[in-house]
């Protein structure tokens, strides 16, 4: 099982409802964010082309930040997801700086957080909150192990990219074209 | 002219706009490890050969500073910790694949080992010494017993302690300005650099001071060849790698790397040295002050720019 997540850049119009969804289901402290939009816009106007990614953590399968963790309180969990433990956590930050997303933060507690995939929420059943809550249902979650999910159809008919695949991390937040 | 604005969301503090995790602690311990490294292994290497005597500034007065140095050191790599009282997992684990593990496992050995070191010494320097307890007085004994042992150990794990300060860095390939291999060997010699600048400096002896210098001076050639491989490297990888090369031809660390760290810190400094060697008078304190300043800025600019320097997406 590998849980991965698609967002379709042609639906999403960063409505940032992902992003308070995230805070309010994870108690994400005020002034952060584990989730959060990108919009890139490029060309001359009137000629412009625009593309909107709601982002967090890609889960990466070979994960910098869990290599480079002196204690394994950045660990991989289930279905791939990666995880941080906050009492292995020392705050050394090795896994903010390796992390090519800028994905993690200090926590105002000391330990490093991050997007969990809501894995609480998956467990139980449901989507992770960005994903339930998203309006224009640009967000599928699933197992991109099992060719029959609604992700891996997607991932096989759809055109996509993920984000700095150069930096060899294998992330697996899919971006829909 | 096709335009590209990329607008963030995200205002994580530290993170955003530009990273900022790592503050004076972690290039001051840095700084303080290079130095350290580089003062057991000009001690213990000039001990295996069997120069103590010709070299006595090196090899048995200079060493004695490395138990504080490391002390110091130590003290600010825990005062960066943001989860303070979590310290004790890095001694409850061992990962082979994190430079930061490789750092903490490498510190358990060579603080208590360099301590070892300097208890012989202490010995020698002061004949009337005494440790008044009597297992004190049986370690150092023994310690006395496998000197030249405990020498290659040392020697060794210095070479891991100065290696590691830069590959702790060059480890994350997030951060293309630290993405190099160059920076292991690069701190390695700064940090020697450093430690023949003190003994040259310390020492009391004419041509053990000549010594230091010369070798410094040739440290100096080697930093400079690395530094030029270094931005070699980067000018000719990959889009981010030049643009983090960038940072330093032309953009924000230009002055302060060129003219503190390779200017006043490397070049003045070695023709300082060289003069001297020339039977010129130079006030010894200068080129001291001078690599010393220098090898500090080289750790700050690199941890600063690092930060600054990322993936385009």
């Amino acid at each position: 099982m590998r849980y991965a997540m698609t967002i379709d850049t042609r639906k999403c119009v960063g409505c940032s409802d992902c992003v308070v969804a995230c805070q309010t289901e994870n108690d994400v402290p005020l002034g952060y964010c584990r989730d959060w939009i990108v919009e890139k816009t490029v060309g001359t106007y009137p000629e412009l082309s625009m593309e909107i990614r709601s982002e967090r953590c890609n889960h990466c399968a070979s994960a910098p930040c869990v290599r480079t963790c002196p204690t394994k309180a950045s660990h991989y969990s289930d279905g791939g997801t990666v995880m941080v433990d906050p009492h292995e956590c020392i705050g050394c930050k090795a896994c903010i700086a390796s992390c090519p997303y800028d994905a993690r933060f200090v926590h105002p507690e000391g330990y490093i957080d991050k997007c969990t995939f809501c894995l609480h929420r998956v467990q139980d059943g449901m989507d992770p909150a960005c994903v339930a809550v998203c309006p224009t249902k640009c967000m599928t979650f699933g197992d991109i192990d099992d060719p029959n999910s609604t992700i891996s159809k997607l991932l096989a008919t759809r055109k996509w990219k993920t984000l700095i695949p150069e930096a060899g991390t294998k992330p697996k937040v899919y971006y829909l074209l | 002219m096709i335009e590209e604005i990329i607008t963030s969301g995200r205002m994580n503090p530290e993170i955003d706009p530009i990273l900022h995790v790592w503050g004076w602690e972690i290039p001051f311990y840095l700084f303080l490890g290079g130095i350290s490294a580089g003062l057991l292994i000009f001690s213990a290497w000039f001990t295996v050969r069997g120069k103590a005597d010709r070299y006595p500034t090196a090899v048995k007065i200079t060493p004695l500073a490395v138990p504080v140095l490391i002390g110091v050191g130590l003290l600010a790599l825990l005062l960066d910790l943001s989860h303070f009282w979590y310290f004790w997992q890095l001694f409850t684990n061992i990962r082979w694949e994190s430079p930061m593990s490789w750092g903490a496992w490498t510190l358990t050995l060579i603080t208590p080992l360099s301590i070892l070191w300097c208890a012989i010494w202490i010995e020698e320097l002061f004949p009337k010494w005494d440790w008044k307890i009597k297992e004190v007085k049986a370690v150092v004994n023994w310690a006395r017993s496998k000197r030249d042992l405990l020498a290659y150990a040392l020697i060794l794990l210095a070479v891991i302690l100065g290696m590691y300060t830069g590959i702790l860095l060059s480890a994350f390939n997030a951060r293309p300005f630290w993405n190099t291999a160059i920076l292991g060997p690069l701190f390695l010699t700064s940090g020697l650099s450093a430690a023949a600048a003190i003994n040259a400096f310390f020492s009391k002896d004419h041509k053990e001071k000549r010594r230091f210098a010369r070798i410094d001076v040739i440290l100096i050639g080697i930093e400079i060849f690395l530094i030029v491989h270094m931005f070699m490297g980067f000018l000719s990888g990959t889009e981010v790698h030049i643009q983090a090369a960038e940072m330093f031809l032309g953009g924000e660390y230009t002055v302060s790397f060129w003219v503190f760290v390779v200017g006043l810190g490397l070049l003045f400094p070695a023709l300082l040295e060289i003069l001297e060697l020339r039977k010129k008078f130079i006030p010894a304190i200068v080129p001291f002050f001078l690599i010393i300043m220098g090898n500090l800025a080289l750790r700050f600019i690199v941890v600063e720019a690092g930060q600054a320097s990322r993936w385009l997406y």
